[in-house]
């Protein structure tokens, strides 16, 4: 049986002869990300800003009738709706902020939320109402100030690690990866305007995750590599490193790449957000494994004679078959 | 590495089939059966997002708790100083910057009242801790100020009765398998699967019902009423509005003293007036509270009073004849449902503080479905595509891998069950990332080996080698997911800790099948075959 082999035995491309093209790209597009991202902002959802939202799915229509539905919700007195088409065209999330006084008198959120359902059934009878989420002001900061807490605190725990388990530049060049990948899915999301809620958080905090795993499977195939080449220039040594790996990269890759798209095509439309925050994670990721954590390296000057040769099991009884021979 | 002795192989035998076997009663129970009763069967609940139903986040003020401990002392003060062997006089009370302070009239008392405040002010904690501090300024001046520990203490007993409350009622609803749980300092989390009326919850929850009966202050100048100025010793107390019009508006003046509160009761019911047919809410007093209630109807018959509800007047009835029995009819313009909302929430006891919703999430049973369905198809169809990949890139190998595939699912689940933990809609998502990333380390062994039998090494030593040079990379990739995944845990609320959850569940079950189980099978292909070239 002929097994599918993605990647051809001895592929050698010569992926850092282009680095400083590509670290110049990347930086610009870190600062595009985080221009767009104080220039437009976040698309912020109940979770992080308050209010109430109300998701509705029309069940007899194709497609939701959103500018009507923004002129009727309009017209009640409660301000302008933000309202969202999202996963399929008949489903919608209709955003408000909560009326004055709400945070005395509860009562005044509910019969928003009465208010605005029953102007929607009145037009529509095929509207369900899937859910109302009503967060309080208060609520909303903690929840976003925990959120930033949970994803700083990752970003440098896992620095902290990876310097520990490897060298210093390591953790540096961990850590800029990680910045380049969060800032650029932040980035999307600002630039799609597409909601940003606690699940998104979730979804950032997993493509660190993944992002760090790939990261971790080049640096290691580096450290060996530092141990076996102690005479290999750099620049060759992390090429040969990462075109060792990336069999492995891109079988990996599509594997996670096939559950993903499965989630994202068939899955509930509610976690739309989240999983396509976390497959654009998986290209930003591998990518900046190899063109953002591995050329710093270079630069940062990382040198053999910090590794120490240890020989396995394997290769001590192997050398000493060698020598008998 | 390769060698794994009978007994080791019995006992990871054992451990999986342990955890595949705590899946059973919950996938079971997804396909609409049940095991046999009798047998323990672990579930695994499933969030409210699944299965719809409301999530209220209950928060109490902090400050109203320590306001009303000064009240009370104030009044505990006054009945020391009065009912002393020898009575001490003392000037007013002044409750204000937090403390209680007074004047003792004359100054060689000072000492006896000190002696009198000492039950007081030292703290029912076995510590020894002062839950207040006493204070002699000026020779008589006596000021109490409540300690930080009286005040955590107050704050957290006020909060563990506040959730018992919150419990009694909502069970007098009688939805299924609400949880209540205490937050923080000063918060309650409720959350009710499959509840149709939020709002109704929502009211019941809302209330503190603290029921008094005060007398109304009949010789107070209704002009005086109405700018809201209370003659001395009383007090303005608004009307409630009515639940018919929502209209409100209008006050009376009721006296400070000489009430009762309403909170020991037996019983309360919803019925109806025989005469006028409107619903109102019957009380039974237990004894102590029926005696001093029979006190104060004797003492003022002819007189009206005024039954306060949460510091608003629901009716002020003018008292005709004693009532000695225990039981009283509280009237008010109710609706049936009000009527009855506060029925159920007198018989639970009153709040000791007031609750308010400052966060809601309601999901409508539909939804919820909906998504465990398409949850379910994506992660099955995910799962079908990603085996194939598997078999068609490493053949025999890719078979092991997704044999740990399987048992890796069946695992999560187990343990989850067993946990108890809830499966939530970003959990799904975890799920189907574990998965993937499950594979990784599989891969990551596969390819190693691959690489060392295009170096020339044996198939024994190649397979070896594959193991304990993919281990390194595959411990410290997961060694950061535990980070990441902990301080999800640790500073995520609601759907992120559901996702971090599985996320640590799948790691280590991850680690188990994918690395140790998979290299117990190809050891024992590698025994048994003796292939002397590998596909791969």
């Amino acid at each position: 049986m002929k097994l599918l082999k993605l990647v051809p035995d001895n592929t050698n491309i010569r992926f850092l002869r282009w680095r400083v093209p590509f670290y110049v790209v990347s930086t610009l597009l870190i600062l595009a990300s985080w221009g767009l991202i104080l220039t437009k902002g976040l698309n912020l959802g109940v979770d992080f800003v308050g209010g109430q939202m109300i998701r509705v799915t029309f069940e007899r229509t194709a497609e939701a009738p959103v500018t009507e539905l923004r002129q009727t919700v309009g017209q009640l007195g409660y301000g302008e709706p933000i309202i969202q088409q999202f996963g399929k065209p008949n489903e919608v999330s209709i955003r408000m902020k909560l009326p004055e006084g709400s945070e005395q008198n509860t009562d005044l959120a509910d019969q928003m939320a009465r208010k605005i359902t029953a102007s929607i059934k009145a037009g529509h009878p095929d509207a369900r109402i899937d859910g109302v989420d009503s967060v309080s002001g208060k609520v909303s900061g903690e929840l976003f100030k925990t959120g930033m807490q949970a994803l700083i605190a990752a970003v440098i725990a896992i620095s902290i690690y990876i310097w520990v388990r490897f060298e210093w530049q390591f953790g540096v060049g961990a850590l800029y990866a990680l910045v380049h990948d969060v800032s650029l899915t932040l980035g999307m999301f600002a630039l799609t305007q597409m909601e940003f809620d606690l699940n998104i958080v979730a979804a950032i905090l997993t493509l660190i995750g993944y992002s760090l795993n790939d990261t971790i499977v080049v640096y290691d195939r580096i450290r060996e590599n530092l141990k076996k080449y102690r005479r290999m220039p750099m620049p060759e040594l992390l090429d040969l490193s990462v075109n060792e790996t990336l069999s492995r990269t891109i079988v990996t890759s599509l594997s996670v790449l096939i559950t993903l798209l499965a989630l994202l095509l068939l899955g509930p439309n509610v976690i739309f957000g989240f999983t396509a925050a976390i497959t654009l994670g998986i290209f930003v990721g591998t990518y900046s494994s190899v063109y953002m954590a591995a050329p710093i390296l270079i630069w940062l000057k990382v040198s053999s004679s910090s590794f120490v040769q240890v020989e396995s099991e394997i290769e001590r009884q192997e050398r000493l078959a060698r020598e008998k021979a | 590495m390769l060698d794994f002795p009978r007994w080791k192989q019995l006992w990871l035998w054992s451990i999986t089939l342990l955890a595949c076997l705590a899946a059973l009663p919950s996938l079971v129970s997804v396909g609409g059966m049940s095991l046999p009763q009798g047998l323990p069967s672990p579930m695994i609940n499933l969030g409210l997002d699944l299965a719809g139903g409301s999530h209220i986040l209950l928060e109490a003020n902090p400050e109203q708790v320590k306001r009303q401990r000064l009240e009370t002392m104030e009044e505990d003060v006054r009945a020391r100083m009065r009912n002393a062997d020898k009575p001490i006089r003392i000037g007013e009370i002044s409750t204000k910057d937090g403390t209680v302070s007074f004047m003792v009239a004359d100054p060689g008392q000072v000492d006896a009242a000190r002696e009198e405040l000492q039950t007081l002010t030292s703290g029912a904690q076995l510590t020894g801790q002062r839950d207040w501090d006493l204070q002699v300024l000026d020779g008589n001046r006596i000021v109490l100020k409540p300690t930080q520990a009286g005040i955590d203490l107050a704050i957290s007993q006020a909060m563990d009765t506040a959730t018992e409350v919150v419990r009694k009622r909502i069970d007098a609803l009688g939805t299924r398998e609400p949880t209540i749980i205490r937050q923080g300092e000063n918060r309650i989390v409720v959350q009710v699967p499959g509840l149709k009326d939020p709002a109704a919850l929502k009211n019941l929850l809302g209330q503190t019902a603290k029921l008094e009966f005060k007398l109304v202050d009949s010789l107070a100048l209704p002009s005086d009423v109405a700018q809201g100025i209370a003659p001395p010793g009383s007090e303005i107390v608004p009307l409630v509005a009515d639940p018919r019009t929502g209209q409100t508006g209008g006050a009376i003046a009721v006296k400070r003293l000489g009430g009762i509160k309403g909170d020991r009761l037996t019983n309360a019911q919803q019925g109806f007036d025989q005469q006028t047919n409107e619903a109102i809410v019957t009380i039974t007093f237990d004894q102590q509270g029926g005696a001093k209630f029979a006190k104060l109807t004797t003492e003022n018959v002819g007189k009206p009073f005024a039954i306060i509800l949460d510091g608003k007047v629901l009716s002020s009835p003018v008292i005709n004849e004693p009532i000695i029995g225990g039981t009283a009819r509280i009237s008010g313009s109710f609706t049936v449902e009000s009527a009855n909302q506060l029925a159920i929430a007198l018989r639970s006891g009153a709040l000791p503080v007031d609750l308010k919703v400052v966060e809601e999430r309601s999901v409508g049973p539909d939804l919820g479905a909906d998504s465990i369905e398409k949850g379910m198809i994506a992660f099955g169809a995910g799962t079908l595509a990603l085996m194939l990949f598997m078999l068609i890139t490493y053949g025999r190998f890719g078979f092991y891998t997704n044999a740990a595939l399987i048992l890796n699912t069946l695992m999560i689940l187990g343990i989850m069950a067993i946990m108890n933990t809830t499966l939530t809609l970003p959990g799904i998502a975890g799920f189907v990332l574990t998965i993937g990333a499950a594979v990784d380390a599989n891969v990551l062994i596969n390819e190693r080996i691959r690489e060392e039998r295009a170096r020339g090494r044996k198939v024994i030593q190649a397979v070896e080698m594959g193991y304990t040079e993919a281990s390194r990379a595959i411990f410290d990739a997961n060694i950061t997911n535990v980070i990441a995944a902990t301080l999800m845990f640790l500073f995520g609320s609601g759907p992120v800790r559901g996702f971090a959850i599985v996320l640590m569940i799948g790691i280590a079950t991850s680690v188990f099948t994918a690395v140790t189980l998979t290299r117990m099978w190809v050891a024992g292909w590698l025994r048994r075959a003796r292939p002397s070239e590998l596909v791969l």
